[in-house]
């Protein structure tokens, strides 16, 4: 049995596929197909969560995307929980587990529901207004109450389990809804050969086919006429059916996100299933038939487990085979209700009063009424509820006055009208534009490539919606390249029209009445808010929206928007044009973070470059750091080593033996062309013209304003071709630099740029024995100091492989870098650490690299620098060419705060006390008693540990420094102060004899 | 001299597999690879000295000319880029050293590696990660063009209808095979 | 995410390959040791970041590498038209011109 309030012979789904699942730990049965709100109310609960701000037991409201109340939490496992699932939408599933949201300790009984109690402190605005002061009480005491008394669902405390997917996809027509006029426009598109993707968020196409009984499309019930459809659709090549998928984003140039949701409600969905799919689809046209949503109506405590939308409880009903109650009460403003509540009635339902607000209802309903034996009021209103945890009776009353009458319901459906569904067209950003003619916002100016078709487009009658829909598909089709196609035949009759209704509050809600009419469920905002906001002096419904939060719940204000808006209309005294309408923004219904980050989660969440050696620094034990997207190898420590005595030791031997370096990561660009030389005239403050093929020079590289952009070792390897190294953090954008100025300043230059990086592996041999360990790997090249002399590059060949070997040093001993063809940078460098290892070198990693470069006064661009240091500052004046006519920079270097006096300087530091080591970042200051805030005179850049000198060792950036050499300067910390010495920056072999071997 | 041990290479994506019943993505073999750039003048040279026609529409390649050279491609980059790929491991620069007119050519071997995504969902699962319409239609047999897989920068290569080249500088290959692999999982490629 | 035409590729390609490299027709001056501060100061600092009609770099970066001009509404956020680089600004006329062409 799956339900009490299952209706034997109604609805489509098979009594014999039964699923039993949990809700709040009770089990119960259900069946294939549906929804867990469905099944909850084919067993009678009603009764689904509690409102988010003043804890109110809420039921249903609708039985689709729309819905704002029935919120929940599903469970598969301990790491897959998902809070805040519409029940409306999810499918139930055996074994499923759901769980209500925002109720402690209890559904039934609540403390949050003081709430209630409390609301008339709770007004529009409560929390802007009082937990303004004292500042400091909203971390230890506002918010965390706050944040504990109200909120969603509970998010998972474990890593996701599930897996995502993605697709870009490109088609000619996208068709978003797989209702009667998606379905026609599909079809109509597809005829001409167009490529064509058709989505709906729900398990089937069909849209109001679904409950609309007694629609026919070409002589058969419209729901198998658009199942039937649906599948002719899927079948045809040139067609992509999309179920289950929600268009949540349109985006500029017709990009539309859709996610579609693959395994929610399967019981075991396969392991290599990914739960949603995202599609990024781009479309030349797109079609917009995303039908209406109905509109409750607005009066005292409508809000209660029981009382829904009409058409949810049709859908109930004529889809599902649920009744939602016994005894229903109906309460309109429009003809739809009167379809539901002769369903109702026909399927055996007890439909206790139509109550309808209208004096007249549409033609021929009366009688309808009186021949199903159903009572109906016109001109009356329901201006009360009762019941606690379910509508127990409504209170009924003349428009004109009398006294009111209680009718005893469990069920109450309702109906203020039908609001086209303008989200998409509106993110489009289309504008809306109000017919005054049926009191509704309809599209206006289109701002992308697109058509509305059907009930979004205010097309009320069935065979006018289809014919508008045909008429639309094929256009679609043929703009977009498809061949001339005859309309599909396609009659339809049946389906009322439901224009008209009422927005704004109802009977007994108006604007003298204190009672909780609630516009927007999600958010508990009620129409006497909306009239507060606009007496607190908010005059846009971008303010009402803002102060009251209407429409800015999970949906989006789909239910509520209109009744917001005509609400503070009436209170402006004001025409509801004229007070605008607010935007819809993506999504059109909440996303996963999972189908956003998609693939990019775990090891795809970024690349992680490896450097043709990673695999020996691995198992040789080095432990890495990242340096952007690259792994680099930190230190070697050896067994019992921590991190300082495995970079002491490597600092000692690279400058006693010798070290092997792993610099593959440099960046490397090859300069060639006859213009080469010129080119780096312009883009290096130094001179290119005279180096030699086959010797280096360091080079600065500013930008325009005269600071130090990067620097890097370049050498020349033939007139025309030069190997220019970049900081590895720096290869993209210099490259990009450089580009930029000879593609759009320089473009008559004959040269070229090619990203070199990933060519080379770069084998650093630094200290005393670095020309004896490589020597015997090295053909073709004269190694001796002579020959090869410090800043000297070689092409030959190391182990048989083609090198090119630069005698360079970043340590100030002498020393080579190897570069490699990067297939054959780990079996040289095995062959050089073969050689190495028995005299007693050793493998350094970046660390050691950083404190032997710091030893010699050589800077690291970015850490040194922080773009606003020039070559002088850092003491690298040298480095500029005097004779040069231009150079990027040239003119910022003569701005007049660059030549002032006091500039910050790169100097060296020297702790008072030898072992102190200074943190980097720390404050340097000239006295250390003065008040504070103090003078901050600069700030320390680089500091380590010197193993060589026997002491601590830094750099710092301080105003007039270099004049201030000797002068004794204080560094302030939390603890105490250290007193530190200004030096030169060379702290060791001052002469730099070392680097001639 | 002589007691040199010729070093051998390592190959960045050795020994990488994965594959379904609808596409197999596997490492594609080593290749010379030249980095290409010219003015016109040079055009016709180096189309002779490459014994292929360096193609000048966008989005084109084109074969090698030669009986010894059909294995060799030559990618439309830019308008004055290509990046010539020959799987016989020719010397390339030695090839188009000494061609006429105004050129750059710089040996780009080992700087990428490449990705062979071939079978019936070749172009689905390329289509995970890249943003580019890459049906027959937008993006024909022997189409290339330099583009975005996820989060790396590839050049793709359609070699045949369901096979396609994809080509990125060798630190970022674990990554963008990885990637592949990874949206091979879904059922729907 | 816009598509947009790159003027070497010829075809529209998704935002993506692209990035933004600042305001267009910026040219550094051929002598720019001599100019006057504030000439420099025109030149590297002060933008004019219009409401409406933008010239703009792009540059091709993921796609053919090549830098090039947009003409851009940065009200609507719709790209105009791209050039390459080098060509000169196009006139209000070619502007309008192409907007009603968009506009159809
Ligand atoms: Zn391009």
């Amino acid at each position: 049995m799956s339900g009490a309030n299952r209706i034997a012979g109604a609805g489509r789904l098979t009594p014999a596929k039964t699923v039993r699942f949990t809700f709040d730990g009770d089990i119960y049965t259900g069946l294939e197909g549906d929804t867990l709100a469905s099944a909850l109310i084919a067993n009678g609960v009603h009764l689904m969560g509690r409102s988010f701000k003043y804890h109110r037991p809420r039921g249903v409201l609708g039985a689709g995307s729309e819905e704002p109340n029935a919120l929940m939490g599903i469970e598969r496992d301990k790491a897959r929980k998902q809070p805040n699932v519409r029940a409306t939408v999810q499918e139930v599933f055996e074994g499923m587990t759901a769980v209500s949201q925002n109720r402690w300790p209890s559904l039934g009984f609540d403390v949050g529901a003081v709430n209630d109690l409390l609301s008339p402190f709770f007004a529009a605005g409560f929390y802007y207004k009082t937990f303004m002061w004292p500042k400091a009480a909203w971390q230890k005491l506002y918010e965390p109450v706050i944040r504990a008394a109200a909120g969603l669902g509970v998010s998972p405390d474990e890593a996701d389990t599930d897996h995502y997917t993605s697709r870009y996809i490109h088609c000619d027509v996208l068709v978003i809804g797989g209702g009667v006029s998606g379905l026609s426009a599909a079809l109509a598109a597809a005829r001409t050969g167009a490529s064509v993707i058709i989505c709906d968020e729900q398990a089937h196409a069909g849209g109001a086919f679904a409950y609309e009984a007694g629609v026919t499309m070409n002589g058969e019930p419209g729901f198998d006429w658009a199942v039937a459809a649906a599948n002719e659709l899927a079948a045809m090549d040139n067609v992509r059916v999309l179920t289950r998928t929600t268009a949540f984003g349109y985006y500029a140039q017709n990009f539309v996100g859709l996610a579609e949701r693959v395994t929610d409600h399967l019981a075991d969905p396969e392991p290599q299933q990914p739960r949603e799919r995202l599609w990024q689809v781009r479309a030349k046209k797109v079609i917009l038939a995303t039908g209406a949503i109905e509109r409750h109506m607005v009066f005292a405590n409508n809000d209660r487990p029981g009382i829904m939308l009409s058409s949810a409880a049709r859908k109930f009903l004529n889809h599902y085979g649920v009744a939602v109650g016994t005894k229903v009460g109906v309460y309109t403003a429009n003809d739809s209700a009167y379809e539901t509540a002769f369903d109702l009635k026909r399927a055996g339902v007890s439909v206790e009063a139509i109550v309808d607000c209208r004096d007249h209802p549409g033609e021929g309903l009366l009688e309808r009424a009186a021949d199903l034996n159903i009572e109906v009021l016109t001109d009356h209103s329901v201006i009360n509820t009762s019941g606690a945890r379910r509508i127990s009776a409504m209170t009924v009353k003349r428009n004109r006055g009398g006294a009111g009458r209680s009718i005893a319901v469990d069920a109450l459906i309702m109906s203020a009208g039908w609001t086209p569904s303008v989200h998409m067209f509106s993110q489009s950003r289309g504008k809306v534009a109000w017919d005054a003619d049926t009191q509704r916002y309809l599209p206006g100016e289109y701002a992308q490539d697109c058509t509305s078709v059907g009930a979004c487009n205010g097309t009320d009658d069935l065979q006018a919606t289809i014919d508008e829909a045909v008429a639309a598909g094929l256009a679609a089709g043929k703009a977009t390249g498809g061949k001339r196609a005859a309309k599909p035949k396609l009659a339809g009759s049946g389906a009322g029209n439901w224009s008209g209704g009422m927005a704004g509050s109802a009977a007994g809600a108006g604007p003298d009445t204190t009672v909780k009419a609630f516009v927007d469920f999600q958010n508990d905002v009620t129409a006497k808010d909306i009239r507060l906001a606009v007496r607190e002096g908010m005059h846009s419904i971008e303010h009402v929206k803002r102060f009251t939060t209407n429409g800015m719940a999970s949906d989006q204000g789909k239910t509520s928007n209109i009744h917001g808006l005509a609400i503070a209309a009436e209170a402006l005294g004001r025409d509801m044009p004229e007070v605008g309408l607010t935007t819809f923004r993506p999504p059109y219904t909440p996303v996963t973070f999972g189908s956003i980050v998609n693939h990019g989660r775990g090891k795809l969440f970024d690349p992680a470059r490896k450097t043709p050696m990673h695999g020996w620094e691995e198992e040789h034990g080095a432990v890495f750091e990242d340096v952007g997207q690259w792994k680099r190898a930190w230190y070697y420590p050896r067994a019992g080593e921590d991190m300082h005595a495995a970079v002491n030791r490597e600092c000692r031997t690279v400058r006693a033996v010798a070290g092997l370096f792993d610099a593959s990561t440099l960046g490397k660009i090859e300069v060639v062309g006859p213009d080469a030389a010129k080119f780096l005239d312009l883009m290096y403050t130094n001179g290119w013209q005279k180096l030699k093929p086959g010797r280096c020079k360091y080079g600065i590289m500013l930008r325009e304003d005269g600071f130090i952009y990067d620097d890097g070792v370049v050498a020349r390897i033939a007139e025309d071709r030069f190997h220019v190294t970049t900081t590895t953090g720096g290869a993209p954008r210099v490259l990009n630099h450089m580009e930029d100025y000879l593609q759009t300043e320089f473009p008559e230059l004959d040269v070229w740029l090619t990203s070199t990086s990933e060519q080379w592996a770069v084998i650093a041999v630094q200290g005393p024995k670095a020309r004896e360990i490589i020597a015997p790997l090295v053909e073709g090249i004269d190694l001796s100091n002579e020959a090869m002399p410090h800043m000297s590059a070689r092409e030959g060949k190391i182990c048989g492989v083609p090198t090119r070997l630069f005698r360079v040093s970043f340590t100030g001993e002498a020393g080579f870098e190897v570069n490699v063809p990067a297939d054959y940078g780990r079996a040289v460098w095995e062959a050089i650490w073969a050689r190495a290892e028995p005299l007693g070198a050793c493998a350094y990693g970046t660390e050691t690299m950083h404190v032997l470069r710091a030893e010699k006064g050589f800077i690291i661009v970015g850490q040194d620098t922080d773009g606003t240091v020039t070559p002088q500052d850092a003491g690298l004046s040298w480095a500029i060419a005097k004779s040069k006519p231009d150079f990027v920079g040239i003119r910022g270097l003569m701005r007049p705060d660059l030549v002032a006096e006091g500039r910050k300087q790169l100097v060296g530091l020297k702790t008072k006390d030898p072992k102190t080591v200074l943190e980097e970042g720390a404050q340097i200051v000239a006295d250390p008693n003065q008040p504070v805030p103090m003078k901050m005179l600069g700030h320390v850049t680089s500091s380590y540990w010197s193993e060589n000198c026997g002491q601590s060792i830094a750099m710092a950036l301080i105003a007039d420094g270099r004049a201030r050499a000797g002068e004794t300067l204080y560094v302030p910390m939390p603890d105490r102060t250290i007193e530190v010495e200004v030096t030169g920056t060379v702290f060791f072999d001052e002469k730099g004899e070392r680097v001639n071997g | 001299m002589a007691d040199i041990q010729a070093a051998s290479p390592q190959y960045p994506l050795d020994g990488m597999v994965a594959g379904s019943a609808l596409v197999q993505i596997t490492p594609a073999a080593p290749a010379s690879r030249l980095a290409l750039r010219a003015r016109p003048d040079a055009i016709a040279p180096l189309s002779k000295a490459l014994a292929v026609k360096l193609p000048q529409e966008p989005k084109t390649s084109a074969q090698g000319t030669a009986a010894k050279t059909k294995g060799r491609r030559a990618l439309w980059l830019g308008p004055d880029e290509w990046l010539v790929i020959d799987e016989s491991g020719a010397d390339l620069m030695a090839a188009c050293q000494g061609a006429g007119g105004t050129f750059s050519a710089v040996d780009v071997s080992n700087r990428n590696t490449a990705i062979i995504v071939s079978g019936p969902a070749a172009e689905a699962v390329i289509s995970a990660g890249c943003p580019q319409d890459l049906s027959l239609k937008a993006f024909a047999v022997g189409a290339c063009a330099r583009t975005l897989l996820g989060k790396t920068e590839v050049v793709l290569l359609r070699e045949e209808a369901d096979v396609f080249r994809v080509e990125c500088w060798r630190s970022f290959s674990a990554y963008a095979f990885a990637f592949l692999a990874e949206a091979l999982r879904d059922p729907m490629v | 995410m816009l598509l947009i035409y790159c003027p070497y590729c010829k075809e529209e390609r998704p935002e993506i390959e692209f990035r933004h490299a600042g305001e267009a027709h910026i040219a550094r001056p051929t002598d720019i040791k001599a100019i006057s501060d504030e000439d420099f100061e025109g030149f590297f600092f002060i933008r004019s970041n219009p409401k409406g009609i933008a010239f703009e770099r792009w540059r091709h970066v993921h796609g053919c590498g090549r830098f090039f001009n947009a003409v851009r509404d940065t009200v609507s956020d719709k790209i105009i038209m791209t050039y390459e680089a080098g060509k000169p600004r196009p006139s209000d006329e070619e502007i309008q011109a192409r907007l009603k062409e968009l506009a159809l």
